[in-house]
């Protein structure tokens, strides 16, 4: 086997060597009626070219984002990565190293993370970020529970905005614990009353901005509103490169920010690995989850850095931890931090232009055809739009005709009764022909 | 010099009168290492004997400090809050962590004076 | 009130201060600044069209302050990581025995199957139809899950380790509740010696926490088990093989006890390791258990992430798995996404998991086959009892010498008359080239050091490292105490002052002069 070293002489000299006559003896400890007297029932071996093949062939029966006009977003975007990155986040030394409780050993990881927890805080206009979550929605879960632990209270209200998966996970975690969240409607046009619903019960609000449907939202009276009743406010963002040209959640009062950061140097990959993006005040920072590296210095007087606050966490705190998370999402915080310091606030602010620019001139075209309403008066690279009939069947009408539309709302909704709304992203990557397309395939579908 | 009686779970309590500072060991602080963080309750709570009257923090490892008997916190070292090493340096004078009015000082007999805490120490490991 | 684990965290005396060259670099090791301390606040390394003019649709909510990101060309941005990347020790640099975290070799086919366009660059939210691939991938890692566990369910989309023991004990509070016991079953027991994880997840979501001891033996018995049951207890939550690195012997046992005390039996999977295709968990007793697909199935750690926690649950819980699962209508595999009209508790994270270590783990899973996977499993515990072999005449084990499975414990005891500490004890074997063992750990044992040297070390590997141990041991012992408080003399960095990290905690880099404050 290509994976293990030993040979069968090997094998026989080390059992010489611990004193058994055979492997099995080591196992001694398991019920023997319980050790399997044959294989499991599944194929032996394969050589490299056969597992190659065997998954090629599965890969085959997708459609990659980049084999068709693509508008599907909605939480996960595509975006170009730099080749740099995918060829840098796979050195030996990133991508087959530990989590660095040895940091003498590990300064390459802490610095990358020491990083990338100023690039988070920069981004998000915030005082301090962690060294990753696992992704945006479990961040979000975990922003909840921080708020719950803050403010000793325990409901949560989420905005009719939020995307529903985020407000499922954090539905389910309330659930189990008997805290209460409570959820407002689908809110497609961005005109709820969010502030009516604040009591001096609420723990925190949770508001994404640009929100499911692509709608930009005013943060800064939420907060305010939050602020005065003793709550916090978590801001949501599933789409990070829009924080190149819409004012930060930092920036309009949030307490904690939570966000995916997949779209910074992370491919689509149906989901995940991803990497959350958490934020918050200095104030706050040792009730916040996750790991967090700080810098100190060595004996010999050298900066260096090291993983820090650890008593927050479950290694140490067990029951009283403030999460029971233990990885983070390391090597997916490196791409993003790798693809950030190569845009720099300049290219990102540009790359976050050209998202915009696209998206209106789809806005535009949209606007000549019959029959399709935007819904959205405000969005980023993403907006809603109106069709006639029912919005997953088109989705798959165009999808035959080789064009990814966006998502339905029917299917992160089901039972909302908004069949008929798309959710369309527009990023750098498409190109005018993708629009005209798009455009094409959708007059020819009503 | 004031009387000071010690809990099996290394905090002690130095008396006078019906006021009690409590903080933790000179043998607590040893075991720790180097202190880095602690949190101290609000002036007015009232506290149980055996309620979590504090958190003390080092690098590695997190603490409650226990109400070693019932009582009103009266006062708190804020002190050790900007500076913990206070604690490690001082643990028995500068480095208390809170003054309590005990609301009985008859739950002082069932606590360890100094000879018995030392020889309980002698006990452990 | 102490948990006993203040060793020191603050370096001893300065050494080796002095300036050997002009840039404080040492030929191949190279110093490098932050990126915010070299890169300009005004450029970038991308390339990017500037849109033509357009009116934009912000409403007003446009970002007005000045994005202070520093940006790198492309050749200063791979040059920087380049360098950071040398300052780190991992697994295909050297032997990397860090107990419980299974640092077994990343096959890099797995790599390259992930980056496959049809699983990289596919979005979780295409229509079904044009992810039939994708879902049959991850009904065949189901299928292998499945089998290898001898369960009947699998969820796949936790995230992590902790996180699909998070879903799994969610799962049995479900069933717990559906049960109409959900106000009486709250209590979850946890032995001592479990990873920190088990009890910050029972309490996450409301259970109490009650600890089981071990025995002197380092197991966990029936008896201990059967006297905290009761119409109380939800579950136990128990690691086997056990952080001792011993296989619970007396599992099925204790399964009984559980069930007939209608409770559910979580086992922590992480050592799943040691057994695959020897036995199965659900032959055992067990009703739910997370994977991780980082450590059994080789999936990179990647510095810390990102992991992959699949839960396998047994008949009794599957019902209650988490949204999105994959169905086989008969026609085509479907995957539910909607809670109505199922059991499913609910969600744990958005989409549908981690599609790429999903990818890899197959990979990994496919390449050994059912023979490869049990030689694995073997080779892991012959390589750890090689260790214990080559070193227990020296090094003091807590539960006496005998068979381990994948990872060997000792203690600190044989070290005592030495003034030397497992701390420092760890850090020489940097200067020997090894990543240390973990230490301190579990924590039910003084001083532990816990070896773990997987399957992918080779027998001359193995003896090098023996032999690098036993010299320090002897050093130690012979009072070359130097060597160890000092250690480690030779890696990027020496002891770094986390004491003063934790007490003025800086997170961030901040500007400390005039002309990048400018730039502020």
């Amino acid at each position: 086997m290509r994976y293990l070293p030993h040979t069968p002489q090997d094998r026989e000299d080390m059992l010489t060597k611990i004193g058994v006559s055979s492997v099995r003896e080591l196992f001694a400890d398991i019920p023997q009626d319980k050790v399997l007297d044959r294989l499991v029932d599944l194929p032996r071996r394969k050589t490299e070219i056969d597992v190659e093949r065997f998954l090629s062939n599965l890969s085959n029966r997708n459609v990659p984002a980049s084999s068709a006009p693509f508008f599907v977003g909605a939480g996960a975007y595509k975006h170009h990565v730099p080749a740099s990155v995918d060829h840098l986040i796979q050195r030996s030394e990133f991508l087959t190293s530990y989590t660095p409780y040895q940091p003498e050993i590990a300064q390459g990881t802490l610095q990358y993370m020491f990083e990338f927890q100023t690039q988070v805080a920069r981004l998000t206009a915030m005082d301090v970020a962690n060294a990753s979550m696992y992704d945006g929605s479990t961040g979000c879960g975990e922003a909840v529970l921080m708020a719950h632990r803050v403010t000793r209270r325990r409901k949560a209200i989420l905005s009719g905005g939020l995307h529903p998966h985020y407000a499922a996970v954090v539905r389910t975690i309330s659930g189990m614990a008997g805290d209460a969240a409570a959820s407002l409607p689908p809110d497609i046009f961005a005109r709820e009353n969010i502030i009516a619903a604040i009591d001096k019960d609420t723990s925190c609000v949770v508001v994404q901005s640009p929100d499911v449907f692509g709608n930009l939202r005013d943060l800064q009276p939420i907060a305010d509103a939050c602020h005065a009743n003793g709550a916090l406010l978590v801001a949501v963002f599933t789409e990070a490169v829009s924080l190149g040209l819409v004012r930060a959640p930092g920036d309009m009062g949030a307490d904690i920010v939570v966000g995916e950061g997949q779209s910074i140097g992370n491919a689509l990959t149906f989901g995940g690995p991803y990497v959350g993006l958490f934020a918050t005040r200095e104030k706050l920072i040792r009730q916040m989850p996750g790991r967090l590296c700080g810098e100190t210095v060595d004996a010999n007087g050298k900066r260096g850095f090291v993983l820090t606050l650890s008593t927050r966490e479950q290694h140490i705190r067990r029951e009283k931890a403030t999460s029971n998370i233990c990885t983070n999402s390391g090597l997916c915080a490196l791409a993003f931090s790798i693809h950030m310091t190569l845009l720099g606030g300049t290219g990102l602010r540009q790359l976050a232009r050209v998202n915009h620019a696209n998206a209106v001139k789809l806005a535009d075209m949209l606007a000549d055809v019959p029959g399709v309403e935007i819904l959205n008066k405000t969005f980023f690279n993403e907006f809603t739009i109106r069709v006639k009939g029912d919005a997953a069947a088109l989705v798959e009408n165009m999808a035959a005709r080789g064009v990814l539309a966006g998502v339905p709302v029917s299917r992160l909704l089901p039972a909302a009764g908004l069949d008929d709304l798309l959710i369309v992203a527009n990023t750098e990557v498409n190109t005018d022909e993708d629009r005209t397309t798009f455009i094409a395939a959708l007059r020819g579908e009503r | 010099m004031s009387a000071i009686r010690y809990t099996k779970d290394h905090e002690y309590i130095r008396i006078n009168g019906d006021v009690g500072v409590i903080g933790i060991s000179d043998h607590a602080q040893h075991a720790l290492g180097d202190v880095v963080f602690v949190e101290l309750p609000e002036v007015g709570k009232t506290l149980a004997a055996g309620s979590e009257a504090a958190v003390v923090e080092s690098v590695k490892a997190a603490s409650e400090v226990y109400a070693p008997v019932a009582g009103e916190v009266i006062e708190v070292n804020s002190a050790i809050e900007e500076k913990p090493a206070t604690v490690n340096e001082d643990p028995l004078g500068a480095g208390w962590f809170i003054k309590i009015r005990i609301a009985d000082t008859r739950a002082l007999d069932a606590l360890m004076d100094e000879t018995a805490y030392q020889a309980f120490l002698k006990t452990l490991d | 009130m102490m948990n006993n684990q203040g060793r020191p965290t603050r370096p001893g005396e300065a050494h080796g201060a002095a300036r050997e060259t002009f840039t404080g670099n040492r030929a191949l090791d190279i110093e490098e600044p932050l990126i915010f301390d070299q890169g300009r606040f005004d450029s970038t390394g991308i390339d990017i069209d500037e849109p033509a003019p357009f009116a934009d649709r912000l409403g007003g909510l446009t970002r007005a302050d000045d994005l202070a990101l520093p940006g790198l060309s492309e050749p200063e941005a791979v040059r920087h990581y380049v360098r950071l990347s040398r300052n780190n020790y991992s697994i295909d640099a050297g032997l990397f025995p860090l107990g419980s975290c299974t640092m077994k070799h990343n096959p890099r086919l797995n790599e390259k199957m992930a980056r496959l366009p049809g699983f990289a660059d596919v979005h979780p939210l295409q229509p079904q139809s044009t992810i039939e691939g994708a879902l049959a991938l991850m009904q065949e890692l189901s299928r292998w899950l499945i089998e290898l566990t001898g369960m009947k369910a699998v969820a796949l989309s936790p995230k992590a380790g902790a996180h699909g023991e998070l879903a799994g004990m969610m799962a049995i509070k479900a069933a717990i509740s559906s049960r109409g016991e959900g106000e009486t079953r709250t209590t979850v027991l946890v032995p001592d010696s479990a990873h920190g994880t088990n009890p910050a997840t029972a309490a996450l979501i409301g259970f109490d926490v009650q600890s089981v001891p071990a025995g002197e033996d380092g197991l966990v018995h029936p008896d201990a088990v059967k006297a905290k049951l009761g119409p109380h207890v939800a579950a136990i939550m128990l690691t086997n093989p056990n952080t001792c690195g011993l296989f619970e012997r007396e599992i099925v046992e204790i399964a009984a006890a559980v069930h007939e005390a209608g409770a559910y039996f979580y086992c922590d999977g992480a050592n799943f390791n040691a057994i695959v295709g020897v036995a199965r968990p659900g032959d055992l007793g067990v009703d739910a258990m997370h994977i991780n697909l980082h450590k059994t199935f080789s999936t990179p750690h990647g510095g810390g992430g990102p992991g992959s926690g699949p839960v396998v649950l047994s008949e009794r819980l599957a019902d209650f798995a988490p949204v999105p699962f994959l169905r086989d209508d008969g026609r085509a595999l479907r995957l539910i996404e909607d809670q109505s009209g199922n059991q499913a508790f609910g969600r744990v994270t958005a989409f549908h998991g981690q599609m790429g270590m999903y990818v890899r783990a197959l990979s990994y899973m496919l390449s050994h086959g059912a023979d490869g996977l049990r030689q694995a499993s073997e080779d892991a515990v012959l390589n750890a009892n090689y260790v214990r072999a080559g070193l227990s005449d020296i090094f003091s084990q807590p539960f006496g010498d005998r068979a381990c499975m994948h990872e060997v414990l000792f203690d600190e005891s044989w070290l005592k008359s030495a003034h030397v500490s497992t701390l420092d004890f760890a850090k020489a074997l940097i200067d020997e080239g090894y990543h240390p063992m973990t230490v301190y750990f579990p924590l039910v044992v003084k001083g532990a050091m816990l070896i773990e040297p997987t399957e992918s070390e080779s027998r001359s590997s193995l003896d090098l490292f023996i032999m690098a141990m036993r010299d320090l041991a002897f050093r130690a012992l012979r009072g070359e105490t130097e060597r160890f408080e000092k250690a480690p003399r030779f890696s990027p960095r020496a002891r770094l002052d986390e004491t003063r990290a934790a007490r003025k905690p800086v997170l961030k880099w901040t500007p400390r002069e005039p002309w990048v404050e400018a730039a502020e």
